[in-house]
């Protein structure tokens, strides 16, 4: 979007709209809403990580005084998924169970305690089956049965997934290295551990549903209750309560959200579901566990000629959103380096484990660790500065990847630039025990493709302005990043108002036009695009009935908005004007991002309107003795584009910073005899902030000529590069290699055992299993300075039909 | 069952692991919240006294460091403010397949510290193996603190360490409904102290290692030396191997090296806590070490460093 104007609200370091409600407790979360008569719900989940359900028997249950309902998989049939391609859970489960915490009946009683006693009186005869509890598991045949029916996963073994793809002449690519070197690394999974467990409240009054829930996509949730109760959509309404964190774990659907609904149509009474800390690490849809292997050829300079990727990611239960997943383990490497000839295999299995999903980086931090390890590996090899080796193969701006990524604004370079100079890296003292890493990633602003195939807009947004003031509504949910503040924001530059005087309502179905909802790090670039739109038509109708007044013709830029004026009039009265003028007033505004992929089946997942960038240094002191750690500083750069409010951008830096360090360094979702070892905040380690470290941020801005006002996205990618700049520094301080997340003592002290027997100075997986990828799909690449979109890239793909190889 | 701050089993009544009658509670007994006494006479702690009131009183804290130390260093801020020394001296052992909600230890198979027949730590063991995790008991029983137990027979005072036995179930060999009502610390006479702790985190975890320590010189040579631990067995293990290794000894470097070898050859931690068992009995020597040297340097000028 074109520069206008002087900025008046954008850019400037305002505190959030939010931010009174939340700190002084008045903010209304779902779990605090309290309906007259209303129900209290617990659900029945699986004690076994996998097992056929032979009977269940609920008469007892439905006989305790003070049951009003009981539920089991009979009531709720109809299978959903958040991806169309994965429709594969159950509200509750009737045939078979796949996870300890799998849902398979539910109570509505009087008070809490009576649905959870009445839960211990529901009879389930099991049959066990066989768990499969590792992705070496999975990729056998099973000794039974496999985890899903082989009519909807059409793999052998637990396979769900399977994607391979060549881009380029990868063989051409090898061959024009002077060395090649294969790594192998493994990312443990781990789970967003928000602050507010899930929680939803259903009534159901006059054939309308109406749901609150803490979710981060209140239109997919509407999407999936229509289609398992069976209602039309305009007889669903869906809420998004004041959110207490989702950081991708609210961005499914889910049972506790159809079963209460459900219940409240049976009742005729509100009914509430709350989890408990232990069922929301069973919600999960976090971090995957992934294997990966990767082998890159390079020129003695350092230049990379090729690079071939396998990885293996243990899903957990259900699809959720794996089928993308897989495609991210493999798709962004190449929009931070220019690699010529990229080769992606990538396989998702099923595992008898609460279901992986999305989590802050979906399916990129691990392959981020990986790469920026490896790469540390061969500066080594070739006796090169790690910092200049990457920094050779930056990509560049405004360039096309070998994969049909195209990059626009690109900060690469001023944030190394950055985070070198503050951190003194090239200085650093070399000490044994002391160390600094650096390292660089890329983020999506925004999935480039709505998740089930669709040509309508991803965000909408509609203002209202009559003589009360300026009220804004959007589909878009405020899960505490911002995008409420960033929707008054962009609302209020282009009135000329202050952020305090734009209404919000935002995240109710009933009311806001739709927006796919918080993930993917698309609000502020999609919904603030839509905002602007809507914003700018309705700073026109204001202007022209001022222009009329005013007696201006011809050229209205003369005609002054901003300070609370619009030309000769206050805001007030600009409205009543217009009011006057053109009756009720609204506007509406809408983003689609445009057609993007490249000419091949599956190039839907990785195109974004425009990538974020981050560099990271990092400082840490590594006892040689215990195998601790200690994180000392963080200096971390990210190009937001334009920050539209700086605060929330550091904010969001911050954020990712202390949720990088506890995933490198503690956090684990792990388990033990079938079960998850310790679904509790305490035993499950999570760093305090008495762990943190001063974090040093810098934002760098380069007006991305897509985003509104050049912005880009925050909410994600400042975590990527902090893992591996976390793994490196600890090669600088003691001479080792941990190839694995997190990084325990035990291992530390392991690689320096090995290092000390002159085995190998490393710690990490031994190898990569035998996986067939199945035959590659082989995509001619782009011409790199190809920056066509939509139709005129479409028109291109057209004429040039024989150039697809696959 | 008794409660005094509730911090400990509070959250274990709401993963049912124990499910008492009748609870009742201490906070009424204005006496149990003093602390009087001095470092010339001893001071004697009232077991309602918080946690937090412990780690900073001034009196306390110079007569005897290294208590408050460990008190200042029990869980987080909030559980400080309402946690009592009584209670941490009489908190429940741990386990990682006990300390979970009944719904998770039904699904992994009950065990015999609650409702189970079998230890899943160590299957063929007639025994529980849960955790000894008192932050304060070890650097008390170094001390040869005594505490003073109120019951329907009369009252008692035993040393610390009395009530403590070797087992997961039985830790306490206090009569029911005895109430410990204090807990009296020697004079300081030269006495040093110090404590060291291990956990993963900055604040809120419970030791996965601690190691207490006291010791009087004469100057030159350590007379007597008592170390203690935490969180490696089902009850604060004493070290007397390595008490005795010390006295006549000049605290340098090799000494408490060696010392810390002796005292870490009883700590036997298992597979029921965080982090690795076998990193964690590595790190008694570590801890043992820092607590030493810890209580050397609390007189530089005094003590031979080598
Ligand atoms: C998240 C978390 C972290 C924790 N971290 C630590 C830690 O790092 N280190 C640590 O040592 N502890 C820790 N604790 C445990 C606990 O908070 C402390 O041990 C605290 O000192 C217990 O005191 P309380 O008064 O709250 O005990 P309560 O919970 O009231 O009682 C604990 C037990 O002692 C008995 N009891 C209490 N007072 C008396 C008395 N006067 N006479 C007889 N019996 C009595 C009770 O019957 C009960 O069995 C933690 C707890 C939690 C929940
Ligand atoms: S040590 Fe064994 S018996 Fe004791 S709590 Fe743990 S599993 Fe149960």
């Amino acid at each position: 979007m074109a520069e206008r104007q002087e900025l008046k609200v954008v850019g400037r370091p305002l505190p959030r709209v939010d931010a009174a409600a939340k700190v002084t407790g008045v903010a209304v979360y779902a779990d605090d809403l309290h309906l007259p008569r209303m129900l209290h719900c617990r659900i029945l989940r699986s004690p076994h990580p996998h097992a056929r359900i032979v009977s269940v028997d609920a008469t007892a249950a439905r006989r305790i005084p003070g049951v009003k309902a009981v539920l089991t998989g009979q009531d709720l049939p109809i299978r959903f998924g958040i991806l169309p391609v994965s429709q594969d859970e159950r509200a509750l489960e009737s045939e078979k169970v796949r996870y300890v915490g799998d849902p398979v009946a539910a109570v509505a009683a009087v008070e809490e305690e009576i649905a959870e006693a009445a839960l211990r009186s529901i009879r389930v005869e099991y049959e066990l089956l066989q768990p499969v509890m590792s992705i070496e598991e999975a990729l056998q045949e099973p000794p039974d049965e496999p985890i899903h029916d082989r009519a909807y996963t059409r793999q052998p073994a637990n396979l769900h997934r399977r994607v391979n793809y060549e881009f380029g002449d990868l063989e051409a690519g090898f061959a024009a290295a002077d060395h090649v070197r294969e790594d192998v690394f493994f990312f443990q999974g781990n789970t967003h551990l928000p602050m507010e467990q899930h929680s939803a409240v259903a009534t159901y009054v006059d054939g309308r549903l109406t749901l609150w829930s803490s979710t981060q996509v209140v239109h997919y949730v509407h999407r999936t209750l229509a289609k398992v109760l069976e209602l039309p959509m305009n007889r669903v309404r869906v809420i998004g309560a004041v959110h207490g964190g989702g950081f991708g774990g609210k961005t499914d659907p889910f049972s506790h959200e159809i079963v209460v609904a459900r219940l409240a149509m049976v009742t005729g009474r509100p009914v509430k579901c709350t989890l408990t800390r232990e069922e929301v690490f069973y919600a999960h849809r976090g971090r995957h566990p992934v294997m990966m292997w990767v082998r890159t050829g390079v020129t003695r300079g350092g230049r990379i000629t090729g690079q071939h990727w396998r990885t293996a990611l243990d899903g957990g239960a259900y699809g959720s959103y794996g089928a993308a997943s897989v495609f991210y383990t493999g798709t962004l490497q190449t929009v931070t380096y220019d690699i010529p000839a990229y080769k992606f295999e990538g396989v998702r299995v099923f595992t008898n484990k609460a279901p992986c999903g999305p989590k802050r980086g979906h399916g990129t931090p691990q392959p981020r660790f990986a790469l920026e390890l490896h790469l540390e590996k061969i500066a080594v090899d070739l006796g090169l500065d790690p910092v200049e080796l990457k920094r050779q193969n930056f990509v560049k701006p405004f360039t096309r990847s070998v994969n049909w990524l195209r990059v626009t604004s690109c900060g690469l370079e001023e944030c190394t630039e950055k985070v070198l100079a503050a951190s003194g890296y090239r200085r650093r003292e070399r000490r044994p025990g002391r160390g600094m890493g650096f390292a660089v990633s890329a983020y999506m602003s925004g999935a480039g493709t709505a998740i089930y195939w669709n040509d309508m807009p991803h965000s909408e947004v509609n203002l209202k302005v009559d003589r009360t003031g300026v009220t804004a509504f959007c589909g878009a949910m405020e899960i505490g990043q911002g995008s409420d503040s960033v929707l008054a924001l962009v609302v209020a530059e282009e009135l000329g108002i202050g952020p305090g005087e734009v209404r919000l309502t935002t995240a109710d179905t009933d009311l806001t036009p739709v927006d796919l909802g918080s993930y993917s790090s698309r609000v502020t670039f999609m919904a603030g695009n839509a905002a602007l739109e809507a914003a700018r038509r309705m700073r026109l109708l204001l202007v022209e009935a001022v222009a009329e007044k005013m007696g201006v013709r011809g050229d209205l830029s003369e005609i002054e908005v901003g300070d609370g004026r619009v030309g000769d009039f206050s805001f007030e009265e600009a409205c009543e004007l217009a009011t006057a003028r053109f009756g009720a007033l609204s506007s509406t505004g809408s983003y689609t991002p445009p057609r993007m992929g490249g000419p091949f089946k599956g190039s839907g997942v990785g195109p974004s309107p425009a990538y974020s960038y981050s560099a990271c240094v990092l400082a840490l002191e590594a006892d040689a003795r215990t195998g601790l750690v200690r994180v000392e500083r963080v200096w971390i750069a990210h190009d937001v584009g334009r920050a539209i409010n700086p605060l929330l951008v550091a904010g969001q830096v911050e954020g990712s910073v202390y949720m990088g360090l506890g995933e490198a360094l503690m956090e684990e979702q792990a388990y033990r005899k079938g079960r998850h070892k310790w679904p509790s905040m305490l035993e499950y380690k999570s760093p305090t902030f008495v762990d943190m470290p001063e974090v040093e941020t810098f934002i760098v801005e380069t007006i991305d000529p897509e985003g509104p006002y050049g912005a880009k996205e925050a909410g994600q990618g400042p975590l990527l590069p902090v893992i591996p700049a976390l793994n490196a520094a600890l090669h600088d301080a003691l001479g080792i290699w941990i190839d694995e997340v997190p990084v325990t003592p035990e291992k530390v002290l392991r690689a320096l055992e090995a290092k000390s027997k002159g085995q190998p100075p490393r710690h990490g997986p031994k190898g990569f299993p035998a996986v067939d990828y199945g035959a590659p799909i082989r995509v001619e690449p782009p011409d790199p300075r190809d920056m066509r979109v939509g139709e005129e890239l479409e028109a291109a793909f057209r004429e040039a039909e024989g150039r697809r190889l696959c | 069952m008794l409660v005094a701050g509730g911090t400990d089993l509070y959250p274990k009544l709401k993963r049912r692991q124990f499910d008492p009658d009748t609870l009742i509670g201490l906070s009424g007994l204005e006496e149990l919240r003093r602390v009087t006494g001095d470092a010339r006479s001893g001071l004697r702690l009232g077991a309602l006294v918080t946690l937090a009131e412990a780690a900073e009183h001034s009196a306390l804290v110079q007569a005897h460091p290294g208590y408050a130390e460990a008190a200042g260093l029990v869980s987080s801020p909030p559980l400080r403010n309402v946690g009592t020394i009584g209670g941490n001296l009489c908190v429940d052992t741990r386990c990682n397949y006990y300390d979970m909600t009944y719904e998770w230890r039904e699904s992994v198979g009950f065990c015999l510290k609650k409702d189970g027949d079998i230890c899943l730590v160590a299957p063929g063991s007639p025994r529980c193996w849960a955790i000894s995790s008192s932050d304060t008991a070890p650097v008390a029983i170094a001390l040869g603190a005594t505490v003073t137990l109120v019951g329907p027979e009369g009252e008692r005072e035993l040393p610390v360490s009395a009530p403590y036995r070797d087992d997961g179930i039985e830790y306490l060999a206090k009569r029911p409904f005895e109430v410990l009502v204090s807990l009296r610390l020697p004079p300081t006479d030269g006495v040093r102290t110090a404590y060291a702790k291990l956990r993963r985190r900055g604040s809120i975890d419970f030791p996965i290692a601690g190691a207490g320590v006291a010791l009087k010189t004469d100057g030159h040579c350590v007379e007597w030396a008592r170390l203690v631990m935490s969180g490696v067995g089902s009850h604060p293990v004493e070290a007397p191997a390595a008490g005795e290794f010390l006295a006549g000894k000049q605290l340098t470097a090799e000494v408490i090296a060696a010392a810390a070898e002796l005292a870490a050859k009883p700590a036997k931690p298992l597979d029921n806590a965080d982090l690795n068992h076998f990193w964690r009995k590595r790190m008694v020597r570590v801890l043992v070490e820092q607590a030493l040297e810890r209580a050397a340097t609390q007189d530089q000028g005094v003590l031979g460093r080598g």
